[in-house]
Formats: C-alpha cells, structure tokens, sequence
C-alpha cells in the first residue's frame, strides 16, 4: 500500500468553535477545526484535493470580530479564533444560499443537497414558478462524458482541475459575468474542437453530478443507474508504469464508471484518459457484441 | 500548459492592431510566419506567459479597430501571450464594451441609469428606439457613463484606425429649448427623432461639470478650469509639483506621517484611513511594491474622479508619484474605466509630458527616485472598482474579486504588496503636503477630516462637482446647487449601493459619522435628488437590475441573490402586487441579508441597501404608497 508522506511538524493552534476548545495545526481552515470539533457544515465547492475558490457560500461561519461571515473552506484558523457554527445568521446564509441554489439549479444527483435543504428548512419553491433557472439542454459532444450545465454551481472546481490547480490543460473556463456566467471552452466550441484530453479530472471533482460519465448519464436516462447495487473495487491501473489506484464502479457485472482514491499520494484522484475511459477492452464491449 | 488553436486566422488589420500592441511577432511560435529556425527550438514557460497582463490591452486594440473580437483575433491574441482561448474567451466576455460577434463600428451606449432616469432617460430611451430600432447592435442601453451633470447622456464609440468617441447630453427629450438637429446637422450621427437630441457637438470644458470652478477657496478642484489641461507649465505655474518637492524633503516615512495625521481615509466608500494602508504597504519587506490609482469609477452618479482627470490630469500624476514615493512603489498603474476616452486621453498626454520632462521615469526630479505611470483601460465592469477585482482585471484576468484576507497590502497587484487608492483620495494628498497635516485636519471635522467632492446630480438647478469641507450639511449642497427643482423626495446617498435620505433629514452633516447616525452612507459622494415627478420603484427596479447585471458571478449569494432581488421588485411593482405582497417584503429582507452576510465583496454585500432604506425609510411598497395617483 502507499506510504503516508511525512509532513514536518506544525505548531498547533487553540481556537473556539461553537464554545468547544479545538487545536489544530497551523495552516489549517477553520473548516479543519470545524471537523475536529465534530461539526458537519455543509460544503459544495470545497475539495480535497482542490484550493476552493469559496463561491459556493454553503459553509459560511461566524467569525467574531468579523463584520461578514467566513468561507469555513478558505479562512485559515488563528489562534483564538472565536467560531460559531450554528449561530443565526450563519444558518439564515446557508438557508438563503441553499434557496437560491435550488430554486435555479438541478440539484437533484447533488450528494446530500435534499439532506443540507431538510436540516436548514430552506424553501426554494418560495421564489415562484417564475423564478430565473440555468435549465439548459445536456451538452453530449463526445463519447466519454456529459456536460449538464442545468447542474452547473458554477463552483469552479473543474475550471481549477482542468487548469493550473491539477491537469494545465486549460480547455475550459468561466465565460460571461454574473447569472449568465457559464463554464464553456472557447467560443462555446464542443470538446472535441477544444484543448480537452479526456482525462475525466473535472468528473472527478463535480460536486453535483453536471458532469458524469457518459454511460451513467445514458444509464440514469434510462432509469438503469443504481447506486446501491454498485459494487466499488479499488485496483491499479494496468496500461503503464506510475500505477495509478483505479476505482471501478460496478454495476450488474459491468464497469458504469470509473473514479480514483483521493487520498493516493501520487495522483490525488486524478488520471489519464487511459485509466479514466478506457476499460471497455475489460468487458469488451465492441460493436459486434453490443 | 499545452494550447491547442483552431484553424480561425486573424484577418491583416486584426493582427496590426494586435501587433501595435504587442511588438511584431518574435517567432512562428508567437503567430508569426513559420520557419525552418523555428522548429529547432520551443518557446515556453514563464518567459512566455509572464506578458498575460496585455491580455487587456491586446482585445481593446482589436475592439477598437475593428469594433468586435473576432476567433481569429482572439486566437492570435492567445498565440502571441500564449494564454488558452478558454481563458482569454472568459475574459473577453467577462467586459460589456467588448462583443465577440460582429457588430456595426459605431454602438451608441445610452445611458439609462439612476441620475439620467431622474432627468428623462427612459423617454431617451423610447427616442433613441424609435430612431434606430430595439437595442442591440448599433446601439444599447448602458449603465451609469459618469456624465450625470448633462443627464440624460449617451456615449457613443466608434471604431476605425483612430477609434472616436462622442458624448451626447443633454438629450433633452421632448424639451424644445434643446433644439433639434437641423436639417443636414449630423452627417455621420444617425438623425435624431422627434425630441432626442442626437446632433454630434464638440464636448464642454470639464470645468462646465463644476459650477464652482475658480472660486476662491477651493483645495481639489482649485485648478479645475484655471489651467489649460494639456499644459504641465500651467500646472506647475498653479502650483504643481511643490508637493512633490515637499515629498522628497519629507522622505518616505515623513509623507506615510503627514497622511497618517492627516486623518485622510479612501474616498472612494470605505473609508479606511490612507496612512494606514501606506504605512502597512511601506513595511512590507517583500519587493516589488505596486501602486494602482483605481479610477475605475463606476458608481451609478459619481463623476468626480472623471471632472479631475479632464481638467487636472497633472494633479493626479503629482499625487500617484507622492503615494508612489511614500510606499516604495516603482511602477503606478492607472486603471481608468472603459467609458471615459477624454479622461483616458489627457491622463495620457499628462503622464508623457511628465515623463518627456523628468517628473516621471528613472530619475524623478533628479533626486535618484525611479516611478513611472502605465495606464490601463476598463473595458465595462462596475465590479473592476473592487480594490482585488482590479487587480485581476490589470493582471489579464477575469475582473473577480479575490477573498480577503489576504489583504492588497499583503498580497496585491501580481501577488505582490500593493497600494490601492481612488483618484480623489490621491488628489488630497498633495494639499495636505502643501499645507501640513494639521492645517489639513483643521478642515472639516474631528472624525472626517479635508475637503469632500459631491457629484450633485437629478432634481437640482446646477448639478456637478462640488467641493465643500466635511461638515456641510446635505441642505448647503443642495442649495450650492441652486435649490431642487420640483417637489423633493428623497435624496439618494452614495450611489447605488448608497441609502436614501427623507426631505426631513436635510440637515445631515455630510460626514461618514453624521450619515452612518442616520442610517446612510457617503459612498463615493453621489447626492442624486429625487423630485415627485420621479417613479421610485422604477429608481428600484433600476437599482436592482444594474446590480444582477453588475454581479461578476462568482459566489451565490450575488449571482443569484441579486436575480431574485430584481424578480421580488419587479412583483412588487406591478399594481396591483400579483402575488402576496408581505411576502415578497420578506424574501427581500432574508436573501438581502445574505447577500449582506455572504458575499465575497463589496458589490453583493451593499447591493441589498439602497432598495433595503427605500422599503423602510421612505415606505415605498408599503400599501399607503401604492395606492395610484
């Protein structure tokens, strides 16, 4: 198994969250020391493997001392830090921040978006059926995957892994201003014209399901897409050397998509399109038996 | 960074306005003509990718010349800063004077924002309709344009080899004394109809926006219409550059001192005390330091920075080279909005005229001091005003602001310690040089110190800049503006993201704490006054709207907070309420406060106070208002 890299020691910081005493290293978010005290805050752009640009606002705390509220993702932890997790105006954001999400988003394949929209009593329905959304048609260009933008955060968390934070592929970006702003390659070109490679890095981190796998989007099209009948079975890349850690979603005997531990030293969820697409020659699926 | 181009090419005048910009192609690599030379060797890495701040600069050149970014401009443009046409296709749509499909040279922007709507600009905008057809391509309707002294106003841009701009205001609808255009008026203007005046005139002085100008007294705007602007002997014979002197006697720290005991805090809304921020900037130990004039001045009403750029350019040089000096900065960019040619034209002249002679360069007035000045054009986005959204937008980014901490002085202007400040706030330095911090203080009051620019404009007999020292209450301005016109209302301070003023509170001392003890703002010094005759909900409405289209689109609250503010104003409205009313009150209330609480800047965090003071201070929606008259 993997060897888990050494860090050299940090000091550690005490800080207040919710009147509970935390320390955590130095460097650390308040959403570590949020963790640490056992506090489940929300978060939709944040990932971990990625810098989070904080746009998403679900995971806002308050910060004593701080006229605004605190991206929980982004701010780092100070020593004596005073942070409270559930206090009224951190709930009514993420309240009002869930509402306008929902009620402009699909936020139906978003992972705990119905939980986080029961807890908090958010209502999205409340700005009427007239109520600007970002519906738009699936954009299906390619064979590999789907890009939905009717699902679309705008979190930028596949900009950032398309970009400079993991693949330096840059094919895609933040196009347009404000609640026209859509993640789009140049001149709103399909993949296949743009500089994209495939390798499913920016799969890998959609928060909320706007881009999937093109056989599980066929697959939950068809109403075929069980999770809890998929099996999941970490294994190693077999096409070459660096022995990137595969996961394999399995579904009726069949691989539906493919994912990557996160957590692997050497490439912290990402691949190649190789290990990210290319499986069919496992079940070998070819024209001839369909 | 692999870049894969497609097959567009620039056409012959697209790629001499890039390349007037950027220098003819070094390479095959850069876009040039390929040779054999050039497959012996790669050209990559920071080398090639440090130019991305002309990004900018590179789509205004094609937008001006050729009046939209065509793919083959936009890939050529990538090729030679070799930035990916994703990201340069987010920026160039990012900025609403750019257009990535074709479209006529000539767009006329009409102005249809808070100070032009309090003087008749939706019947400019019915005009103008009526003349050219619905808004599109030739022309649109366009967010504040800084020229609210001659409300209703319309700009228009003309692209060509040598771009043109020509400012139209007064249009003066449905008002005869405006005159027509007479027959064969306007060749290349398209013909006005009935009541809008669309006749191409040569622009007023800028002092003509100061109805105080030459007055005795004045410390800001004191050379305002005394000096001819394009002439820095003028300048220097009113005064200019004494302070500069005084700076160098002073050294560095002595200037950081005087600001700080001056009691000088940033004009342009927040307040934050400018020696303060200096003082912090001037002991950072990393290097290089940056100086940014924002004079990105976007604020629906505000024209000050705009009146002291036209008619005393010479005057901010002097003051960026003083804030440049005190901080350690070598090199002052001057970010100045997309809308103002004029001001961008003798800011330009100014700053070559102060280098051909010595006042800028690698040797400031022969005392060993290296500063220069590059100036930078906004291409339409209010959000680039924000102090870290203006550093992307330098730096070739998409104009998003960045979150805080870390702060600008810290980490600023290409991650480097940077000092940010408004064109006013600059402009207050040098008197307080001249005169010493506590001659300076002396104006004004204890918690609000100097003199304060006000852009009066809407139901006033004179408006325009007017400089009155701290202290004056709404009521002096008012009446130095000739007294309202009309029925008074209310007044809107601070602008858009201001609060509005009942006609009972005119005695308000015009100070930041004399406004926050009535629940309002100075913002960036607009005092719009608003008449009976003016529909308040569609002040709103407007409001509304100029934030959902502001809102760069980055963090939820904003993007989405700001579309349904305008969706529960435009219900509310409608007469009578489609829906429940009392309902519609309280979404208002919840989502503002979010936008209030969680927003990443300024923009998403005010763009609920304007609207938030008309529903509270002056009863609008409540349902004694709506009943009809």
């Amino acid at each position: 198994m993997s060897a888990v890299p050494l860090q050299p020691p940090r000091r550690l910081i005490e800080m207040t969250v919710d009147g509970q005493e935390v320390r955590v290293p130095e460097g650390a978010t308040v959403l570590d020391a949020c963790a640490a005290a056992g506090k489940d805050i929300p978060t939709l752009c944040h990932g971990d493997t990625l810098t989070p640009k904080n746009a998403c606002r679900v995971c806002v705390v308050e910060v004593e001392g701080s006229r605004t509220l605190a991206p929980a993702c982004s701010r780092r932890a100070e020593p004596g830090m005073v942070v409270g997790t559930a206090t009224e105006r951190a709930r009514h954001s993420r309240k009002v921040v869930l509402e306008l999400l929902a009620s402009s988003t699909d936020l139906s394949t978003t992972p705990r978006a119905a939980e986080w929209i029961g807890e908090y009593g958010a209502r999205p329905d409340r700005f009427g059926p007239e109520a600007a959304t970002v519906a738009q048609p699936p954009k299906v260009d390619n064979d590999l995957y789907v890009r939905d933008y009717a699902k679309c955060i705008l979190c930028y968390k596949c900009v950032d892994a398309c970009g400079e934070q993991w693949q330096n592929t840059f094919a895609i970006a933040v196009a347009g201003r404000g609640f026209d702003a859509v993640i789009s390659t140049e001149h709103d070109a399909p993949l296949t014209d743009s500089a994209c490679v495939y390798c499913g890095n920016c799969v890998e981190v959609c928060p909320t399901g706007a881009l999937s796998f093109k056989s599980e989007f066929d697959m939950r099209a068809a109403g075929e897409w069980d999770e809890p009948r998929q099996t999941q079975t970490t294994t190693i890349c077999s096409y070459c050397g660096v022995g990137c850690n595969l996961t394999l979603h399995v579904q009726d005997n069949r691989i539906v998509k493919v994912s990557s531990p996160h957590d692997n030293p050497v490439t912290r969820g990402n691949l190649c399109i190789k290990g990210r697409f290319g499986y069919q020659h496992v079940q070998n699926v070819g024209p001839s038996d369909g | 960074m692999d870049l894969r181009f497609r097959d567009a090419e620039p056409s012959a005048e697209e790629r001499a306005a890039v390349d007037a910009v950027l220098g003819p192609p070094p390479s095959g690599w850069e876009g040039g003509a390929r040779t054999e030379e050039d497959l012996r060797f790669a050209s990559g890495g920071h080398e090639a990718r440090d130019r991305r701040d002309l990004l900018l600069p590179a789509l205004h050149a094609v937008n001006d010349r050729i009046g939209w970014i065509s793919q083959g401009a936009l890939d050529y443009v990538c090729r030679r800063l070799t930035v990916p046409p994703a990201e340069a296709y987010g920026v160039a749509t990012f900025y609403s004077l750019f257009s990535l499909k074709p479209r006529p040279t000539r767009v006329l922007h009409v102005c249809t924002d808070l100070a032009c709507r309090a003087r008749g600009a939706e019947a400019v905008r019915r005009g103008v309709a009526e003349a050219l057809g619905p808004p599109g391509a030739s022309w649109r309707p366009s967010p504040c344009l800084g020229l609210c002294e001659r409300a209703p106003a319309a700009l228009a841009l003309e692209a060509g080899e040598v771009p043109k701009a020509a400012v139209y205001g007064p249009m003066a609808p449905d008002r005869e004394a405006a005159g027509r255009p007479g027959p064969g008026a306007a060749d290349d203007a398209p013909a006005g109809p009935p009541g809008v005046d669309l006749t191409e005139r040569p622009e007023p002085p800028a002092e003509h926006a100061v109805p105080q100008a030459g007055r005795d007294g004045l410390v800001l705007l004191r050379r305002v219409g005394r000096v001819d602007p394009a002439s820095l002997d003028d300048y220097r014979a009113e005064g200019g550059y004494a302070a500069l002197r005084r700076a160098f006697a002073l050294g560095p720290a002595g200037v950081v001192r005087e600001v700080l005991d001056s009691g000088l805090v940033g004009r342009g809304g927040a307040a934050f005390p400018t020696g303060r921020k200096w003082e912090a900037a001037a002991g950072r130990p990393d290097h290089p330091h940056y100086l940014v004039c924002n004079a990105d001045e976007s604020e629906p009403g505000t024209f000050k920075d705009r009146v002291i750029m036209e008619g005393d350019p010479y005057a901010l040089v002097e003051a960026m080279t003083i804030a440049g000096y005190a901080t350690g900065c070598h090199r002052g960019y001057l970010y100045i909005r997309g809308e103002y040619p004029r001001a961008v034209r003798r800011m330009s002249h100014a700053i070559a005229a102060a280098r051909s002679r010595g006042l800028l360069g690698d040797d400031v007035m022969g005392q060993g001091y290296a500063f220069d000045i590059e100036l930078r054009r906004g291409a339409g986005a209010y959000i680039c005003g924000e102090e870290t959204a203006i550093f992307n937008s330098i730096e070739g980014y998409r104009g998003e602001p960045r979150s805080k901490p870390p702060f600008p002085v810290e980490k600023g202007l290409f991650g480097k310690p940077t000092v940010v400040n408004n064109v006013e706030t600059l402009v207050n330095v040098p008197p307080i040089l001249l005169a010493g911090a506590g001659a300076y203080a002396a104006t004004g009051t204890a918690g609000s110190t100097g003199p304060k620019l006000f852009c009066v404009s809407g139901a006033v007999a004179r408006p325009g800049v007017y400089e009155v020292p701290f202290g004056a209450t709404l009521r002096d301005l008012l009446g130095l503006a000739g007294g309202t016109t009309g029925t008074l209302r209310a007044v809107l301070l601070g602008g858009a993201a201001g609060a509005f003023v009942r006609p009972g509170e005119l005695d308000v001392p015009l100070t930041f704490e004399g406004t926050r003890a009535i629940g309002a703002t100075l913002g960036s010094g607009v005092v719009l006054a608003l008449d009976e005759s003016v529909d308040l909900a569609g002040i709103l409405l407007r409001i509304a709207g100029f934030f959902r289209d502001e809102s760069c689109g980055q963090c939820v609250p904003c993007r989405v907070g700001t579309v349904r503010q305008e969706e529960a104003l435009h219900r509310l409205s409608l007469r009578p309420a489609p829906g429940d009313a009392a309902g519609d009150l309280a979404l208002l209330r919840e989502v503002g406060q979010a936008m209030r609480d969680a927003s990443i800047c300024g923009l998403g965090q005010t763009a609920w106070n304007a609207v938030e003071s008309a529903i509270d201070r002056l009863g609008v929606f409540s349902p004694r208002e709506g009943s009809p008259a």
